[in-house]
C-alpha cells in the first residue's frame, strides 16, 4: 500500500529572515514556493540544488531560536546539561530511519501523525493559527536549514561517540 | 506453543492492563503544580517569610485601607483586613455575577467594587494595585478547594474556554493539551511540565522575580508558541480562566505560590 502525494504551493514565503528594528520587523522573502512530493513516508531530495552541512545542522538542533529539537529530543550533543523527554532519543536515529524519511519528520510531522506535538518545520503558514505577526507568512525553517539538519541526523549511528562531529 | 510461552503471555498481557490501569489513573489525578516544581522553589513557597508574594499582600494591606474617592473602604463592607470574606466563596471564582449579567473572574469583582462602590477610576489590568489586592483576597481562601459552578448561565463560556484550550495555535501549532495533559511530567530542556493549574495564582516567578497574574501567564505561553497574543481583559482569556479554573476544582488554594 502506497500513497503518493504532491504539495505544491505556488508564490509561497519558504523562509524568512526576520530584522528586529524596534516595531518594524521586516521580512526578507527568500525562495518563492514550497515544493515536496511525499512518498509513503518519506520526502526524497526534490531540491537538489541543496546539498545539508551537518556541522550547521548541529548547531540548529541546539539553537532556541531555530530547530530547538533539544527542547523534545536527546541527543548526542553533551555541552547542553538539559535534553528534553517529550519526544523519543535520537541517538542512532539513522539505524532507524533512512535520509528521506527523516526529512519528512522535521519537515512536517503532521504529514504522518496529524496529532502530534513536534511542531512543522517547513509547514505551510497557511495551515497554522494566529501566527504572530513577527513570524507571519514564514516557515520555522528554511529549506535548506532542513537540509543540514536531516545531514546531520544521518550521521547518527552508533554509541557513545555516534556523532562524529 | 510451549507451557512456558503460555504462562509469559499471560504474565506480560497483565502487566500491560496493570499498565493501561495505572496510566488512566494517573490521568484523571489532579496535581498541582508545586509537585512539579522544584526543591528551590518548594523551599520558598513553604516558608512565609522567604516567600516574596508575602510583601505583595502587606502592600494588598495597604490598598485595601485606602479610602475612595467617595470616603468608603474595602473594610466597610469587608471587615478589618478582610476577614469577612468567605474563603468557600472566594473559591468559587470565576463566577456568574447576576446584576452584571457577565461571568467574572475574581480581578473583575474587586474592579468592580473598586469602581462602584468607592467611585474611584479604575484600575489597569494588570496594575500593581489590582495584583495586590488579587493576592491579598485569593490569600483568605488559602487551603480552600477551588470549586467553580459550571452549570447554568456560565455554562456557554466554560464550553468556548474548553473549545479553545484544545485549539492549536501559532507557528509552534500546539494547544495547551500537548503539554499540560498528554506530556505532563515530561521536560520541557530543563523545565518539567505541570498539568497548568490555576490554584497558586496569582504567584511569584523566580525566572522573572516579580509576581504575576494568570493572564501574564497565559500571555507568556502564547509567546513561547510565537502566536498572536489576546489581550489580558478579552473575552478569550476570560473563558479561557473559567475553563482553567474548573478543570482544577479539588485543588487547595496554594496563593502566593512561587514557580520557576
Ligand atoms: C515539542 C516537542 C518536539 C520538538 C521541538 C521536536 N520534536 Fe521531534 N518528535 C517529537 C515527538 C513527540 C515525536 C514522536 C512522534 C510523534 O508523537 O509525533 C518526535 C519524533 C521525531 C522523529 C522520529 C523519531 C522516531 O524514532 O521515529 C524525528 C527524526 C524527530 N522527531 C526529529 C526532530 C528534529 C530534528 C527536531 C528539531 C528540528 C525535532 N524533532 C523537534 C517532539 C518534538
Ligand atoms: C459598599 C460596600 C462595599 C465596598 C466598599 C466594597 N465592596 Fe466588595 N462587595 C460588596 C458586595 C455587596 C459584594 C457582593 C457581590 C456584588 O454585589 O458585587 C462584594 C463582593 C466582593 C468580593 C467577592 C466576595 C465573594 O465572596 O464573592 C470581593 C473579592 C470584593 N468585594 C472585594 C472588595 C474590595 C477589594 C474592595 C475595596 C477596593 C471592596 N470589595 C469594597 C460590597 C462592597
Ligand atoms: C510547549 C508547551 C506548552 C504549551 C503548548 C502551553 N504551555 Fe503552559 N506552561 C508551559 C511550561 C513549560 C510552563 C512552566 C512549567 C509548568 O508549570 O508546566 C507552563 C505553565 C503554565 C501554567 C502555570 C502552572 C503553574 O502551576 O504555575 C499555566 C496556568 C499554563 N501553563 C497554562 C497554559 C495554557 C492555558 C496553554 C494554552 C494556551 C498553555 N499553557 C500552553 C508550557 C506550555
Amino acid at each position: 500500500m502506497s500513497f503518493f502525494m504532491l504539495v505544491k504551493i505556488n508564490n509561497f514565503i519558504i523562509s524568512c529572515i526576520v530584522v528586529f528594528i524596534p516595531f518594524f520587523p521586516i521580512t526578507i522573502h527568500a525562495s518563492p514556493d514550497i515544493n515536496y512530493i511525499i512518498k509513503d513516508d518519506s520526502i526524497l531530495n526534490s531540491r537538489n540544488d541543496l546539498t545539508g552541512d551537518p556541522y550547521k545542522g548541529r548547531e540548529l538542533v541546539r539553537d532556541r531560536n531555530k530547530g530547538n529539537c533539544l527542547a523534545c529530543h536527546q541527543l548526542p550533543i553533551p555541552e547542553d546539561a538539559f535534553h528534553g523527554t517529550i519526544g523519543p532519543s535520537l541517538h542512532k536515529i539513522s539505524l532507524r530511519l533512512t535520509e528521506a524519511q527523516i526529512r519528512l519528520r522535521v519537515t512536517d510531522m503532521k504529514q504522518i501523525n496529524p496529532i502530534s506535538i513536534m511542531p512543522g518545520y517547513f509547514r505551510s503558514p497557511e495551515k497554522i493559527t494566529r501566527i504572530s505577526p513577527l513570524y507571519e507568512n514564514c516557515t520555522i525553517l528554511s529549506a535548506q536549514e532542513v537540509e543540514d539538519i536531516v545531514s546531520y541526523l544521518v550521521t547518527l549511528k552508533s554509541d557513545p561517540f555516534e556523532s562524529p562531529l | 506453543m510451549s507451557i512456558f510461552n503460555q504462562l509469559l503471555s499471560a504474565f506480560f498481557s497483565r502487566l500491560f492492563f496493570l499498565y493501561i490501569l495505572s496510566v488512566t489513573a494517573s490521568q484523571a489525578e489532579l496535581v498541582s503544580g508545586y509537585e512539579f516544581s522544584s526543591e528551590q522553589a518548594k523551599e520558598f513557597q513553604d516558608d512565609d517569610f522567604q516567600n516574596p508574594g508575602f510583601l505583595l499582600i502587606e502592600q494588598g494591606l495597604n490598598v485595601y485601607n485606602k479610602i475612595g474617592d467617595n470616603d468608603q473602604l474595602c473594610s466597610n463592607c469587608h471587615g478589618l483586613n478582610g476577614d469577612q470574606f468567605i474563603p468557600k466563596s472566594i473559591a468559587q471564582f470565576p463566577k456568574y455575577h447576576d446584576i452584571l449579567q457577565k461571568p467574572v473572574t475574581l480581578r473583575d469583582q474587586i474592579q468592580h467594587c473598586w469602581v462602584s462602590r468607592l467611585d474611584n477610576f479604575s484600575l489597569e489590568y494588570d496594575d500593581p494595585e489590582l495584583l495586590a489586592l488579587e493576592t491579598l483576597v485569593r490569600n483568605k481562601a488559602y487551603g480552600e478547594k477551588v470549586n467553580v459552578n459550571i452549570s447554568g448561565k456560565i455554562k456557554p463560556y466554560y464550553e468556548a474556554g474548553k473549545a479553545f484550550y484544545f485549539t492549536r495555535f501559532g507557528q509552534m501549532d500546539m494547544n495547551c493539551a500537548q503539554c499540560h495533559d498528554i506530556y505532563t511530567g515530561k521536560m520541557l530542556r530543563g523545565q518539567k511540565l505541570s498539568q497548568g493549574h490555576t490554584n497558586g495564582f496569582p504567584l511569584y516567578r523566580l525566572e522573572s522575580q516579580k509576581m504575576i497574574n494568570l493572564p501574564q501567564r497565559l500571555r507568556e505561553c502564547f509567546r513561547s508558541l510565537r502566536a498572536e497574543t489576546f489581550e489580558q481583559d478579552s473575552k478569550e482569556f476570560r473563558d479561557l480562566e473559567i475553563y482553567l479554573n474548573a478543570r482544577g476544582n479539588g485543588l487547595k488554594i496554594e496563593t502566593p505560590a512561587v514557580r520557576y
